[in-house]
């Protein structure tokens, strides 16, 4: 054990975990239609590499990447793709996103694979090209592809962390995953640590957790260079920023990365994706997600294949309560709220939450502000809430880049402790989508200023271009005398062609 | 007395010559509040203020010789931006212009019979083809301008209003009635 560090801020939240955490991780069987989302990540879309009607195999590549920033998606199951259309998306706006559909045959038949035997022989850079075309994320909730935490860019890497912390309420998919198979994510660590080279894994979990933390450390007595840590349950301690805090009580500079310290921070399921990724080359196709809530009649945790809809895992957790009103995917704090629950699970869905009125009857009536400064004092980055809040209204965009909007971690603790009930989250995250869009739009402006610019230069080129040509013809024409001779001259060069074709070539050349 | 006027005069004339030199010395080529003003418009170079592109109109504007909302594309906050950089009042946009909707120009390929009159037209070269041979809007280049529309002849150019997208979507402006449940 070493010595732990606090970070400001942050609040203690009832957990609600134990709900869901009784019955062991259920596979879910496969449902009848599996939607692929071709956006699953940060970054940039796949691309559909499949037709209508083309068979395809468990863990066949569907959707490919290009970019750097993207990942690519995989068949969950065997099966045919019936099609490739636009369908409702596990996102805030509920717009609809491109989607794979596959009609599962049931033989779960698996693509040729060949498990590596011994990792350590495997070029660093190919292990992370494999595991980026297995198409493995952040599976905490960001979706940020892993292969590119997996580049130390230079860096000497003294700590890999992976985050174990789970620290919003109701969520259980890693404490399941942590007591059950521990084994998988201490494979995985093996990998990342290697591609990494880092010196030091240490697996973070919150100390509400002990079972989790006991299976982890029967394995890690094995493995001098790997630590289980248990840190005190305070949220939100799983944000990588608060985690080094607490783990190293060193700060991540504000436009930093973990990076900078020599750090990669990393969950612990996307630790098991990697080891199913390397050890038995099966790519990200299924994950563990908590089906929980009030709203739900069984609470607990399943291992559904991407694409599966959350309709289908609503009705194998026994279904919705009578009261139930409302779906959010996430945990409560920092979930978004669903209006369909048609949409499928993708590699980010670690949690399904199904509320009723009683769970929301905290969102009171709203209030003015009466700058109290509670915001503040639970800032876990320390930034001014209840001023970003007035700035955001005024869409004074300069001023909340100043205030380091951006910085904001969108937890949703300021939203908890206001009095007033104002929900500043909300307020944080349109100023930030504000700013970004008059960021794309300057950009654009740009460009096309640049593109009309050059169009407009051009023009003038060809034009003098003309100008010039017309010039030197006129200046010919007015020279009429030195015309005469230049057409005298062609025609002495035509009849010398003539009397050269007659004779050999070379005379020809001559002649000329 | 004398010498009074004289070392009036020395100062006055050095620094007359300083004053010259520098005006020389330290020229500033092009006009740089026409360049600010330049960098608020939306570089659609549409031509719906009633001047050949953007640039045009940021002119017109410094020298006070235009209203300052005419841009189209800009709409309110560009004028919003403009009055605070021009000094002047914000006048609201005028009614005919007041619903525009971003779109992108889209060439029916079936219909094109390839007369290069679009890509005469486009101000940002976002319209590639050549003679008798279909012609295509390079999307991500189209400002949304128009100006390709009147000229083509057999009217196979679609201004389609951008849909709303993942990738672009942003979050709405919360809005808070105090005393309203949240």
């Amino acid at each position: 054990m070493s010595k732990l560090y606090k970070f400001p801020g942050g609040i203690k939240l009832p957990g609600h975990k134990a709900i869901s955490t009784s019955q062991p991780i259920h596979k879910a069987p496969i449902p009848d239609r599996l939607f692929v989302p071709l956006r699953q990540h940060i970054g940039s879309a796949a691309e559909c590499i499949v037709e209508k009607g083309q068979r395809v195999l468990k863990g066949q590549m569907i959707g490919r990447v290009s970019d750097y920033v993207a990942a690519p998606v995989h068949a969950p199951s065997s099966g045919t793709v019936i099609d490739i259309q636009k369908f409702p998306a596990a996102h805030a706006s509920s717009l609809p996103s491109d989607v794979i559909i596959i009609e599962p045959d049931g033989k779960d038949e698996w693509m040729q694979r060949q498990p590596i035997a011994d990792i350590t022989e495997l070029d660093k850079s190919e292990l992370r090209n494999m595991i980026r075309f297995a198409g493995i994320v952040g599976l905490g909730g960001a979706a940020f592809p892993t292969f590119i935490k997996l580049n130390p860019a230079g860096h000497q890497i003294s700590k890999l962390i992976l985050n174990g912390a789970e620290c919003e309420p109701y969520i259980s998919c890693d404490d399941m995953l942590m007591r059950e198979r521990p084994h998988e994510i201490v494979d995985g660590a093996k990998i990342m640590r290697h591609a990494l080279n880092a010196e030091q894994v240490i697996i973070a979990i919150e100390d509400n957790k002990p079972e989790a933390i006991a299976a982890l450390d029967a394995l890690a007595d094995g493995y001098d260079w790997l630590l289980v840590q248990a840190i005190p349950v305070i949220y939100p301690t799983g944000g990588e920023r608060q985690l080094i805090k607490v783990l190293t009580g060193k700060d991540v500079p504000s436009q930093g990365l973990p990076l900078d310290l020599g750090m990669v921070v990393s969950n612990v399921a996307t630790a098991a994706a990697v080891h199913h990724a390397i050890d038995l080359q099966q790519p990200l196709i299924s994950r563990i997600i908590t089906v929980t809530g009030s709203g739900v009649r069984s609470p607990q945790n399943f291992e559904a294949l991407i694409g599966t809809p959350m309709s289908d895992l609503i009705e194998l957790a026994g279904g919705y309560t009578d009261d139930a009103d409302r779906l959010v995917v996430g945990g409560p704090m920092m979930g978004i709220t669903l209006k369909t629950d048609v949409t499928p699970v993708v590699k980010a869905s670690n949690c399904l939450l199904v509320q009723t009125p009683a769970d929301h009857a905290g969102e009171a009536i709203i209030r003015p502000c009466i700058r109290c400064g509670e915001c503040v004092k639970v800032c876990p980055v320390k930034l001014l809430p209840q001023q970003l809040y007035w700035y955001s209204q005024a869409k004074y965009h300069d001023d909340l880049q100043s205030h380091n909007l951006f910085d904001c971690i969108e937890c949703g603790c300021c939203t908890v402790v206001c009095p007033s009930h104002i929900p500043l989250v909300q307020y944080f995250r349109f100023g930030k989508s504000e700013i970004w869009k008059k960021q794309q739009e300057t950009l654009k402006a740009d460009r096309a200023r640049e593109r009309s610019e050059a169009k407009t230069l051009r023009l003038e080129r060809i034009k003098a271009e003309k100008k010039a040509q017309h010039a030197a013809r006129a200046k010919k024409t007015a020279a009429g005398a030195g015309r005469k001779k230049e057409i005298e001259a062609a025609v002495a060069r035509t009849k010398a062609k003539k009397a050269g074709d007659a004779g050999s070539a070379e005379n020809a050349t001559d002649n000329a | 007395m004398l010498l009074t006027i004289i070392s009036l005069g020395v100062i006055a004339s050095l620094f007359g010559l300083l004053l010259g030199y520098s005006s020389v010395r330290f020229r500033i080529e092009g006009d740089p509040l026409a360049d600010k003003v330049d960098s608020l418009l939306p570089q659609t170079q549409c031509g719906q203020c009633g001047f050949p592109g953007c640039r045009p109109y940021a002119e017109a504007l410094v020298k006070g010789e235009a209203e300052i909302n005419l841009c189209v594309p800009g709409g309110e906050d560009t004028i919003v931006t403009l009055a605070e950089t021009l000094g002047r009042e914000v006048v609201p946009l005028s009614d005919e212009h007041a619903s525009h909707v971003p779109s992108l120009a889209v060439i029916i390929e079936d219909w094109c019979i390839g007369c290069t009159k679009c890509i005469q037209a486009c101000p940002v070269d976002a319209i590639v083809g050549t003679a008798k041979q279909m012609h295509t809007v390079i999307a991500a280049e189209c400002t949304g301008c128009e100006l390709c529309v009147p000229p083509c002849p057999v009217e196979c150019i679609d201004m389609r209003p951008i849909k709303p997208d993942i990738s672009s979507w942003t979050w709405p402006q919360p809005f808070v009635a105090y005393g309203a449940r949240n």
